[in-house]
């Protein structure tokens, strides 16, 4: 064990369970600005930690973790396994093929079973916006959405918002506030987007999203983000640049004429990225196409792209929702 | 079920096209022999108790036939959505249908447009009017292909048949389950944006145009659609319109949280357009309020939002739901039961459907103040899948009559 208790420090936020008064993670949209906070600054410890040589834990010794994915996932899924694991938890994971589980009673009932084996915390993906948030009421045990249909995806935004918060620091910049963002790609089918939307408002930050109509939502302008179509005007003084990719598996019907038209209206290039602000910072939740979203030389552009920095960071948020919402289960003082 | 004895309801307020007045009411023959009447030696005699004695309900588009919801609610007759499975596009089952109600409950079945409700080949209509259909409906769907639905229209006028529609323009709304708009985009829903009711709309109101053919738009729901009724109406097509009580009563907010008891056909629309459906109503552009009694179980509704199927049981609140405009003064008491009973009853071609000597018997007492609430676990319906729940009601029916013949609770 070499993590220590360093950060929250003492009044900073709520005291005991009163600073994350949820049992169940399911989205962005249900947490109140200081739960976002304090989720970023439980999960450096983990951060920390993760960065030593020995990556370990016994924190959650004992307990049982279900990772119920019902729709494909590599990275999400082996980030919260990672988590799960060095924080000492049984992980458990459980591929549902979308087809055989996607409908009826079935996903209640499968909800029931994981119920009934007795998890500590599962971990759900989901196809359907919603599913999520319908088998965390019928559960006893804290819920984490994964992602689920076109809604949310509320670690993704929190790791999302730690890695910015840790290359804004480096920079000398403590504050989101009036952060210039623009997240240009997939909008409509999009729950990264979403909670990004959710996540980064909430923290102070200006967001821009940009895409063809087709791809953006109606009613976006009620969210608090500014609406793009143009992708060099959306870049006009941006200091973070956010790629989406195109969610071609959950379109129904044409939206974009072809990739290679895509990538002339909406590809990030080097010349692209110098419209943005000088020093710009590029972020990509992956996975990424090459040469569509974005070219390869801005991908892996050093000091400015954090992709893979988000990656690292997601193992880290993840922790520390895994460590929050089991704190009632293990009896933690002011928690139980 | 033949009428025993002739039965009169006296101390009661009837419900008549012109007014609401006290009286009584003879029913003999399982007809209404006289108003303002005093009962003969041998008659049932019933004391309405100051209760309003109006028509039965003619519920213009269920999608089940659910005797215990519809007595509940004062409906006396039910016309049957042709989306059954399989669908009633063939008129051994139109026969069928036409007669399971009976004798306490009239189910007028409505033809399926096409073959399978495809929207491609022509059911047999004149066979199936033949059979009991009282009118032809495109069920929940709408019928994409224009020269289909011409023709289907001049086949109908020919037969003298209501052709029912569905208006959501198939291709804008697509896989949609939800509005487009702030709440369908904060929770991730697939949607359609809500002109592709109006689409429909104007396309079926210049196809009825151009064949002559009366239609019926069972459900309206917006502002533009509606815009496109009224001024049909003006210029003097035969159109008329319809709504269910949750687009007057509910806007999109209520599908927040995924309430799966929400997800109707069409979605629910934002508040502009459920203002716009209760001025409908009050101006005179909507001619029909009909339950879509729709009863869903678990099995339907206990899902993800978009997995869920559309519909909502309706029989028994929509009465309340009506009476609750007669309330904050958009319609009158008279009017209300033109929505519910004799415009659907017009459009049925049934002898039913108001108070008027020589009608059938069809008498719903309706105390219109009594207080309720609307309870999911405690309803009547086969399934309790309603939008409503936990929601106070003001407005019951205290007894009913089918063919003057106590039926129900």
């Amino acid at each position: 064990m070499t993590s220590t208790r360093t950060s929250s420090p003492a009044g900073r936020f709520p005291a005991g369970a009163l600073a994350f008064p949820h049992r169940d993670l399911v989205g962005i949209g249900e947490l109140q600005t200081h739960e976002i906070l304090y989720i970023l600054e439980e999960a450096e410890q983990w951060v920390a930690l993760n960065r030593q040589p020995h990556k370990h834990s016994d924190l959650l010794s004992g307990l049982t973790i279900i990772n119920a994915f019902f729709e494909n996932s590599t990275r999400t899924l082996l980030s919260f396994e990672i988590a799960g694991k060095r924080l000492g938890a049984d992980v458990v994971n459980m591929h549902a093929a979308q087809s055989s589980v996607k409908k009826g009673e079935t996903l209640i009932d499968t909800a029931m079973t994981l119920n009934a084996m007795r998890a500590d915390a599962i971990v759900i993906r989901h196809g359907s916006s919603g599913a999520v948030r319908l088998i965390a009421n019928r559960v006893d045990c804290p819920v984490l959405n994964a992602g689920d249909g076109q809604h949310e995806h509320p670690t993704q935004a929190l790791l999302d918002a730690l890695t910015l918060r840790h290359a804004l620091r480096a920079r000398g910049r403590e504050e989101f506030n009036g952060l210039r963002i623009t997240i240009c790609g997939d909008i409509l089918h999009s729950r990264v987007a979403r909670s990004n939307m959710l996540c980064l408002t909430a923290l102070g930050a200006k967001l821009r999203v940009c895409a063809p109509p087709a791809l953006l939502p109606a009613g976006i302008g009620e969210i608090g983000v500014e609406a793009f179509h143009d992708f060099d005007a959306a870049l006009d003084g941006a200091e973070v640049v956010m790629m989406l990719r195109l969610q071609n598996e959950r379109m129904s019907g044409q939206f974009i004429p072809s990739a290679r038209e895509y990538r002339h209206l909406y590809g990030l290039t080097a010349k692209r990225l110098a419209l943005a602000e000088p020093d710009a910072l590029v972020m990509h939740p992956g996975p990424m196409n090459r040469g569509v979203e974005i070219d390869s030389d801005v991908a892996d552009l050093p000091g400015r792209s954090l992709i893979t920095r988000q990656v690292e960071m997601g193992v880290a948020i993840r922790m520390a929702c895994l460590d929050v919402l089991t704190r009632r289960t293990r009896g933690v003082e002011g928690w139980a | 079920m033949k009428q025993p004895y002739p039965l009169t309801i006296v101390n009661g307020r009837l419900v008549l096209p012109d007014g609401v007045r006290a009286g009584s009411l003879r029913c003999a023959g399982a007809r209404i022999v006289a108003l303002d009447a005093t009962p003969e030696g041998g008659d049932d005699v019933v004391d309405a108790k100051g209760a309003l004695i109006a028509p039965g309900l003619v519920d213009l588009g269920v999608f089940a036939v659910d005797k215990p919801a519809f007595h509940f609610g004062g409906i006396t007759r039910a016309a049957l959505m042709p989306d059954q499975s399989p669908p009633l596009d063939h008129p051994a089952r139109i026969q069928f249908l036409a007669y399971s109600g009976k004798p306490d409950l009239w189910v007028h079945p409505l033809a399926a447009a096409t073959v399978g409700l495809a929207g491609a080949d022509l059911a047999e209509l004149a066979l199936m009017r033949d059979a009991g259909a009282r009118a032809v409906a495109t069920g929940r769907r709408w019928i994409a292909d224009s020269g289909v639905m011409l023709r289907l229209l001049r086949y109908a006028a020919m037969l003298d048949l209501t052709v029912v529609t569905h208006a959501e323009d198939g291709g804008l709304a697509g896989q949609a389950v939800a509005t487009a708009g702030e709440i369908a985009t904060r929770l991730g829903l697939p949607s359609a944006p809500a002109e592709a009711e109006a689409l429909a709309v104007a396309r079926d109101i210049a196809l009825a145009e151009l064949s002559g053919a009366r239609l019926h738009l069972r459900q309206v729901t917006t502002k533009a659609a509606l815009d496109l009724v009224r001024a049909a109406k003006k210029r003097g097509v035969a159109v008329t319109a319809g709504v269910t009580p949750a687009h007057f009563m509910l806007s999109d907010l209520a599908t927040a949280e995924f309430r799966t008891f929400a997800r109707l056909s069409p979605p629910l629309r934002e508040e502009a357009d459920r203002q716009a459906v209760i001025e409908a109503i009050g101006d005179g552009t909507i001619d029909v309020i009909s339950s879509g009694h729709d009863p869903r179980g678990p099995e339907d509704k206990r899902l993800p939002f978009a997995d869920a199927e559309p519909g909502m049981a309706g029989a028994e609140t929509l009465l309340a739901m009506v009476l609750s405009l007669v309330r904050d003064g958009v319609i009158d008491l008279p009017r209300a039961f033109d929505l519910v009973a004799w415009k659907p009853a017009q459009l049925l071609g049934v002898d039913a459907g108001v108070l008027e000597v020589g009608k059938q018997a069809d008498i719903a007492l309706v105390d219109p103040d009594r207080p309720w609430i609307v309870q999911s676990a405690r309803m009547e319906a086969s399934a309790g899948n309603t939008p409503f729940d936990g929601q106070p009601a003001q407005g019951r029916v205290i007894a009913l009559y089918k063919g003057g013949v106590r039926v129900g609770k």
